[in-house]
């Protein structure tokens, strides 16, 4: 009927608008997250950097908060969230467009934020496990290089243990039991997880004075900053992925096909 | 075109030059945005450190190894 067919599908350049559009607003809103519940931890933190600081001799204070203040670098952590959400909201957009066959999307929405799902879990849940986020204070700087090189080695695992996960979810017939398909699919993002977590090295830097208090809140905060980050920019993505260019009401009945849909095709072949 | 489409297609086919030509460019740009956030000290966008130090806290909070 002429009714739902009146959308244009969205082209390559809509979608990504309405990625790098939940991107900001996602990282503005980890950014109000931030700073309410993680401003008052690095204000702590940095106190007993000063401190440690401060015992030694005074022309050693070339401290970073020279250059800019803290009352910037507070503003400044919008402007970080704001520009890592607009990015990462376009990757998800692009990656969205890339993998949208291999999703086997039949609704545009739910498939968008679970590639979010995926993605909160694979590049942020299986790093931070390994490479919790450190307030200042802690870290030896000598060690940055190789544990920025680990920690992007780790998010980039993580994604491919998604990926493991999900091909072992697939790999088990659709009409057996839910178990064994989840199993598998578990099963899958273990093994490459327990593999990038033993091969990729530790780092043991906490100072042993540095409260553990602090840092476990922290840490959470940290965490927080990034669930809501990912789970915003999921949400608001798929929103505009079902508004924008999604099946139409009419389309529900066809969910449980199991053809994938052409893309830019037209029509699906078994339609 | 039926109206029980599962998902309407998107309208660059992937596969073609074009679309990929286009994302490789997009992705480009976008992690060089992430890199300017979360790993630049200045080499980059020849702001010496302040760039860095400006967005030094959501770096922490990112969970991106800072210092």
């Amino acid at each position: 009927m002429p009714l739902t067919t009146t959308h244009n599908p969205p082209t390559f350049a809509t979608v990504l608008l309405r990625g790098l559009l939940a991107g900001l607003v996602a990282g503005l809103l980890a950014g109000a997250f931030g700073y309410l519940v993680g401003e008052p931890r690095i204000e702590a933190a940095i106190a007993i950097e000063e401190a440690a600081t401060h015992t030694g001799p005074v022309a050693d204070d070339h401290h970073e908060d020279e250059l800019v203040g803290r009352d910037g670098q507070r503003a400044g952590l919008f402007l970080a969230t704001g520009l890592f959400g607009t990015a990462m909201g376009g990757l998800l957009a692009t990656a969205y467009v890339l993998l949208r066959r291999r999703l086997r999307a039949t609704d545009d929405g739910r498939s968008a934020l679970l590639l979010a799902g995926g993605t909160l879990l694979g590049a942020v849940l299986v790093p931070f496990l390994k490479y919790p986020a450190n307030p200042p204070a802690v870290g030896d700087p000598d060690t940055i290089d190789q544990r920025t090189v680990a920690y992007l080695a780790l998010v980039v695992l993580g994604l491919v243990a998604v990926w493991a996960g999900t091909l072992g979810y697939r790999s088990v017939r659709a009409d057996a039991p839910v178990w064994q398909r989840f199993g598998a699919g578990i099963g899958g993002f273990l093994l490459v997880t327990v593999v990038g977590y033993v091969v990729l090295p530790s780092f043991q830097e906490v100072p042993d004075d540095f409260p553990a208090t602090l840092l476990w809140n922290f840490r959470l905060a940290s965490l927080g900053t990034q669930v809501v980050l990912w789970a915003a920019i999921g949400l608001l993505f798929s929103a505009l992925m079902s508004r924008g260019g999604g099946r139409p009401e009419s389309a529900r009945h066809a969910d449980d096909r199991s053809g994938e849909p052409a893309i830019g095709q037209g029509t699906p072949a078994h339609l | 075109m039926s109206s029980s489409t599962p998902a309407q297609p998107l309208v660059h086919p992937v596969g073609s030059a074009r679309v990929w030509g286009t994302a490789l460019a997009v992705v480009g740009v976008l992690l060089l945005l992430t890199y300017l956030v979360a790993f630049d000290q200045g080499a980059v966008s020849r702001s010496g450190m302040y760039l860095h130090e400006l967005m030094h806290d959501g770096r922490h909070l990112l969970g991106v190894p800072c210092h």
